[in-house]
């Protein structure tokens, strides 16, 4: 029915059907769609990522470690946040592992170019998101053992990703141990084959030598 | 008698009235009075009588302050919370219990952030802008009946004195957005000088309807004259009746614009002018302005209450165990929410559009309000009276709803002289 002012009352039953079904409309539970952020978290999708993390496996971060500084993340960083210097052991002798792994947050996109290129399944993207510091500077760069996370953790948090690269680490090895077993047998071969022609060059002349 | 058998005595008597809730605040006084009396005499002096009046006037004067700011407190975060509700939103829920101390917080932010004057404003008028505002909004909830004999100056012209200073809010306005020296300011002011003037006039009309027939402008008789039930079950509250129904619309639609509400709030439109007025304002000058703008709302709707919704009257026989001053402010209540749910509904006038509602369809409805009024009083108030004045305020309604709102109407005639 229209007449003069309908439409202010048809409009004030809309809103007033919003706020009572606010309060008592169970079946639109989905009404209130806020989330009460410090008490409830969002669920993550899978694939969302915020700064970087260094994986290793097993027990202890130091052993563990996938990453043997090779560089590569550091030069490729486009806002060169990643800062790496190699270990070396008691001689001054180069070994393959990060003395030094600084990420600086501050400057970090997320851009996940580190990711891509690393070539020992090392580097990782974090899903953490409360990174807040009262200090611009110090508490924003992250050291090797704030950034060093156990591979568990990365199945925690992004599980298919982490079976695939647990998966190509593993074909990675039985490649390796193959073409091991392969060069190994292949040694052999040449050894037992070096062995048998130098038998056959001696075969003759053990006559000789006997007679 | 010593003080201490004064003091037992009268506890004891204070106690003793709270078997009748209805007459508490008023016998309160009065045994505050006796009781001033008797400690007068008590020291050996003759306590005169200017005293007395002086004490009982503080009393009164913080009872009635303290009450508002509590309903000021109340409903910025009720006003919020119902906001927030109506677009499926929690509302302020962290301070407190579901964000009920959101005013303490409110007021700590607005007490502790900087006091800005522009270096262009007059520092004088631009000081005394938000004292101007803020004296006529606290002095207008005096005159308000809250409940049998609860009123602090029984005016015989009250709502006269009501109109009168709810005038001053539209200096204050002026005087702030001249000050700031700002355009937008200036703007707003604007705005709300014409917003006020077109509104005041339906405003005035329709509360005159009112005096009309209750033959007075004491708010106290008002309040009285719409006590008893017609036909044995309706509250003869004016609201219930054809004309009463009409003027009490127009007068809530003119209280809107009165203290700047939504759909009216143009002075302070934030998408077009910024603030208004209030551009150049903050701190503690523009919680002062906040509060006054809502201290106003309430005292203007107080007095809705009294003209129309029957005051400290109850609306059915069976529920008058109720104290009355508990029914004037469940009513206040009911005003001020409906207020906010007329906000969340409605979007903001345009300055043209209001100006054509107030002149062309407010005013003249509450002169047809007046009619119907008339012909209500002299029909005998019977069934007669009551299709007579529904007639007589349908009809115009009608009419003018129908002819004065035709969107093709203004289409028509509208030309662009430069843009074709």
């Amino acid at each position: 029915m229209n007449f003069p002012g309908s439409g202010i009352i048809k409009g004030m039953a809309v809103t007033a059907r919003n706020i009572v079904g606010s309060y008592f409309d169970r079946a639109h539970a989905k009404r209130l769609t806020t989330e009460q952020y410090p008490e409830e978290r969002p669920t993550l999708a899978e694939a969302s990522r915020s700064v970087p993390f260094l994986v290793y496996d097993g027990e202890d971060p130091e052993k563990g470690m996938r990453c043997v500084a090779c560089k590569i993340c550091e030069k490729e960083c486009p806002p060169q946040c990643i800062y790496i210097v190699k270990d070396s052991d008691a001689n001054g002798k180069p070994i393959l592992r990060p003395k030094v792994f600084n990420i600086d947050i501050s400057v970090c996109m997320g851009c996940q170019i580190c990711v891509e290129v690393c070539p020992f399944e090392s580097i990782r993207m974090d899903n953490i998101y409360e990174m807040s510091s009262y200090d611009r500077f110090a508490p924003l760069v992250l050291h090797k053992a704030q950034l060093l996370k156990s591979n568990a953790y990365y199945h925690g948090i992004r599980p298919t990703e982490a079976t695939a690269t647990d998966a190509r680490i593993e074909a990675g090895r039985i490649r390796k141990e193959a073409a091991l077993k392969a060069a190994t047998a292949k040694v052999a071969a040449t050894k037992a084959a070096a062995a048998a022609k130098a038998a056959e060059e001696n075969k003759p002349s053990q006559p000789e030598q006997n007679a | 008698m010593n003080f201490l058998a004064l003091l037992k005595d009268t506890l004891f008597q204070f106690l003793g009235l709270f078997k009748n809730l209805d007459t508490l605040p008023v016998e309160f006084m009065r045994l505050l009075r006796e009781f001033l009396v008797k400690l007068g005499a008590l020291c050996g002096i003759a306590v005169p009588q200017w005293a007395l009046d002086l004490v009982s006037s503080l009393v009164i004067i913080v009872a009635i302050l303290v009450t508002f700011l509590i309903l000021f407190a109340l409903m910025s975060v009720f006003e919020r919370k119902l906001l927030a509700r109506a677009q499926n939103r929690y509302g302020p829920n962290r301070v407190g219990p579901c964000g009920i101390l959101q005013p303490v917080a409110d007021g700590i932010k607005m007490l502790t952030k900087e006091d800005l004057v522009p270096r262009a404003a007059d520092k004088v008028v631009h000081y005394l802008a938000p004292i101007v505002m803020v004296a006529p909004a606290l002095m207008l909830p005096v005159i308000l009946p809250y409940g049998r004999d609860m009123v602090a100056v029984d005016l015989p012209v009250g709502i006269l004195f009501f109109f009168a200073l709810s005038a001053g809010a539209e200096l204050a306005v002026f005087m702030a957005g001249w000050a700031s020296n700002n355009k937008y300011s200036i703007l707003g002011a604007m705005r709300a000088i014409a917003q006020m003037i077109s509104y005041e006039l339906p405003l005035v009309t329709s509360a005159l309807v009112v005096a009309l027939v209750a033959g007075s402008l004491s708010p106290a008789a008002l309040v009285a004259a719409q006590g008893g039930y017609s036909f044995g079950f309706l509250p003869r509250w004016f609201v219930c009746t054809p004309w009463g129904f009409a003027a009490c619309l127009l007068f809530y639609i003119g209280a809107l614009s009165e203290s700047n509400r939504c759909p009216f709030d143009l002075p302070e439109g934030e998408s077009e002018i910024i603030a208004g007025h209030l551009t150049e304002y903050s701190g503690f000058k523009y919680a002062i302005f906040f509060m006054a703008e809502y201290v106003g709302m309430f005292a203007i709707n107080g007095l809705l209450v009294t003209l129309f919704l029957g005051g400290y009257q109850a609306p059915f026989p069976f529920l008058e165990w109720i104290p009355g001053w508990c029914w004037f402010f469940a009513k206040l209540w009911a005003v001020a929410l409906s207020m906010v749910w007329v906000r969340t509904t409605l979007p903001r006038f345009r300055i043209d559009q209001m100006m054509l509602f107030a002149w062309k369809f407010m005013l003249p409805m509450s002169f047809v309000a007046l009619l119907a009024a008339a012909a209500w009083y002299y029909a005998g108030q019977g069934l007669a009276g009551w299709v007579l004045s529904a007639l007589i305020v349908v009809v115009p309604y009608l009419l003018l709803g129908t002819f004065c709102f035709t969107r093709h109407h203004s289409a028509t005639n509208r030309r662009y002289l430069y843009s074709e």
